[in-house]
């Protein structure tokens, strides 16, 4: 029991269909409070999917999803409590193109934490300091670079404090030069403590950052352990497969 | 040496002004190209001294010069034409503080439609007086005019951003509060069917946009609604107006309206075209604005909705603001094509600027003319719709360009 409650998400048995396609196919898996997990897998397996049931940007229809304690269900109210457990970046950023960047890390906070304008950039621009792009503060997001848009991203889910952030490919839509500057942030962020779930095939991060690799493919978690286990010694043919495409 | 030869040539050749070089590489480079230009100058050179013939030696001029008062105002009563002078300074001290506070659009806007009012109150300066004679002379309203923008300008610059909101609200307010000045307190010191002229056009039209934009909106959200029954509604409405000329709108508020209401309940003919041009330009404005939510990513939401904003928050401070901006150029273009159709309310007997021209028409005085004034008034009418509109395509040209170089 006690071992339970340190599972801040647990999924059990979820499946998922796009009409008749089966993207998920009874994916279940346990993450520890501060626990880094990052997801890997060929393309179109389903991993943006399955991170994705976990904040509700997809709905799953089988199977049971608990975040923090909080029971996944229907109930708007028991949704909107799990967003404000978990942020997420995207592959796209998906930064808001109207609002300058201050704005964009202080809209969540203001509208829907009730925080004072005032506290909340106040925090906004302790948090622009920690990703380094204070001095972009008035900019709007068009007028920055890829690695420093994700950074801002970044700063806008901390501004939730929330105690999950999932990632969906932070990194792969990104010159290869700005790579390095989000990776870093990312490792500061594992190394305090949120627990973190990432899909990424920056397999360095994974071996340095992770706690856990979960290899997917067909909607199906195939392989999980740690990185050393999960790199040095796969069991399974298909991750041996992906293992040596990617490496 | 080769470097030299470059660098001599460094600097573009500056061209001279070479008039026959110009002609022949433009209008005579080719032998078919020869003959458009020569035939295009012909039909040119035609309609130009042809108009020119027309223009200076009728005298039908007399007729729209004469009837500056209707054209500008209609029948308004001469002894009450200090209430849509007084709606005149209002609108301009708010441009005026407007154009000294944002600078950039409505420093533009402001100068436009500043010196659009100055121009068309200096059309009638040299004219007869009005008869009988209005309590302010044109010269002191055109003063009045100029001094109230420039001075408001001033203060509007002095004042700076925080008179930001306390302008909006005044805008906001200002189109009820002129409603109340042009007809006066209680309502019935000048009845709107005396309401004419560019006056009414003008009212007519900024009603239009004003009442129709959230009605547009919130079509356009419906249309897009997960509830199947509004979503339907929204549909049927808009491709139904859509389908039907304005002209049968306007047919039907002036004649059905009171079919549905109690028979005690009167609503006048200026009312009725507001409703029926509110009605149909909220069917077009629901489209531009449903083109402009199409166009914003689904990332957009996704990410409001991660960071734990609802749906009506999503809409209002994410999706909405962004589809708005992208079809502002549109929205200006919507609002100068309903001003150009506002001229329909002619035909269900309102005297706007095109009924005020027919009004002018039929005076007894003309009769003696030669195929009457008919020309010379909608030439005059023509010109005024011309100078509006043109002046509100530019600022549009002007808000493009400034929505460009910002954000994205
Ligand atoms: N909205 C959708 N509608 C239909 N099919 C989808 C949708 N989203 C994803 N899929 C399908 O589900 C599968 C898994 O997609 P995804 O989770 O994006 O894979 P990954 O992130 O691993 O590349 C893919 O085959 C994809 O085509
Ligand atoms: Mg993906």
């Amino acid at each position: 029991m006690s071992d339970k409650s340190e599972d801040i998400i647990v999924c059990e048995n979820v499946s998922k269909w796009f009409g008749e396609f089966r993207a998920l196919n009874d994916v279940s898996i346990r993450v520890k409070k501060g626990e880094v997990v990052v997801v890997c897998g060929p393309s179109g397996s389903g991993k943006s999917t399955f991170i994705r049931t976990i904040n509700r940007l997809e709905e799953h229809q089988q199977g049971r999803i608990v975040v923090d304690g909080i029971e996944m269900s229907n109930d708007i109210r028991n949704i909107d409590a799990i967003r404000r457990e978990v942020g997420m970046v995207f592959q796209q950023f998906n930064l808001f193109p109207h609002l300058t960047v201050l704005q964009n890390v202080t809209l969540a906070p203001v509208w829907v934490r009730k925080k004072t304008r005032k506290e909340s950039e106040q925090r906004a621009l302790e948090l622009l300091e920690r990703v380094g792009i204070v001095e972009q503060a008035l900019k709007f997001p068009g007028q920055l670079s890829g690695g420093q848009q994700q950074r801002v991203a970044i700063a806008r889910v901390l501004a939730m404090e929330p105690r999950i952030i999932l990632f969906d490919e932070p990194t792969s839509a990104l010159d290869p030069e700005m790579v390095k500057e989000v990776l870093d942030v990312m490792k500061t962020l594992a190394s305090e403590g949120i627990t973190m779930i990432c899909v990424t095939h920056e397999m360095g991060f994974a071996r340095e950052v992770a706690d856990r690799v979960v290899f997917m493919d067909r909607g199906q978690i195939v392989e999980e352990g740690t990185p050393e286990h999960f790199f040095t010694n796969p069991h399974h043919e298909r991750t041996k497969l992906f293992l040596s495409q990617i490496l | 040496m080769a470097t030299e030869v470059s660098q001599s040539q460094a600097r573009a050749p500056q061209p001279g002004i070479d008039v026959p070089g110009w002609l022949r590489k433009n209008l005579f480079s080719t032998w078919y190209n020869s003959l458009i230009s020569i035939v295009l100058l012909v039909i040119v050179f035609q309609v130009v001294t042809g108009f020119f013939q027309w223009a200076f030696t009728t005298e039908g001029w007399i007729a729209a010069a004469s009837n500056g008062r209707l054209i500008l105002v209609g029948r308004y009563p001469a002894a009450e034409l200090w209430r849509p002078q007084l709606a005149l300074a209002l609108v301009a001290v708010l441009l005026g503080l407007s154009g000294g506070v944002w600078r950039g659009i409505a420093q533009a806007l402001t100068i436009g439609f500043a010196g659009m009012m100055l121009v068309l109150t200096a059309l009638w300066t040299q004219l007869p007086p009005a008869n009988p004679p209005a309590p302010l002379t044109t010269e002191l309203v055109l003063v009045g005019i100029a001094a109230l923008v420039g001075g408001a300008y001033a203060a509007g610059r002095a004042g700076g951003e925080r008179l930001r909101w306390p302008i909006i609200a005044g805008w906001f307010l200002a189109y009820p509060m002129i409603i109340l000045i042009l007809q006066g307190f209680g309502g019935a010191t000048v009845p709107t069917n005396l309401w004419g002229g560019l006056m009414l056009t003008m009212l007519l039209s900024v009603s239009g946009i004003v009442l129709s934009f959230p009605l547009g909106v919130l079509l356009a959200l419906g249309r897009r609604s997960s509830l199947p029954v509004v979503k339907f509604f929204c549909v049927v409405y808009i491709e139904l107006i859509r389908g039907v000329p304005l002209i049968t709108v306007l047919f039907m508020a002036q004649l059905m309206l009171p079919l549905f209401l109690p028979s005690e309940v009167r609503i006048d003919a200026v009312v009725r075209a507001v409703v029926a041009v509110t009605l149909f330009s909220a069917a077009y404005l629901a489209e531009n604005v449903r083109g402009g939510l199409q166009s914003i990513p689904k990332g957009q939401v996704e990410a409001a909705r991660a960071l734990g904003l609802n749906v009506v928050k999503t809409t209002l401070l994410i999706t909405l603001p962004q589809a708005l901006k992208a079809v502002i150029p549109v929205l200006v273009g919507q609002f100068i094509s309903l001003f150009k159709d506002t001229s329909l309310v002619a035909i269900i007997g309102l005297l706007d600027l095109l009924g005020v021209a027919r009004a002018i028409n039929t005076q007894p005085e003309w009769l003696g003319f030669p195929g009457g004034v008919w020309r010379e008034t909608f030439f005059v009418v023509a010109v005024i719709y011309w100078i509006f509109s043109f002046t509100m395509s530019r600022s549009s040209r002007q808000i493009e360009a400034n929505l460009n170089r910002g954000a994205r």
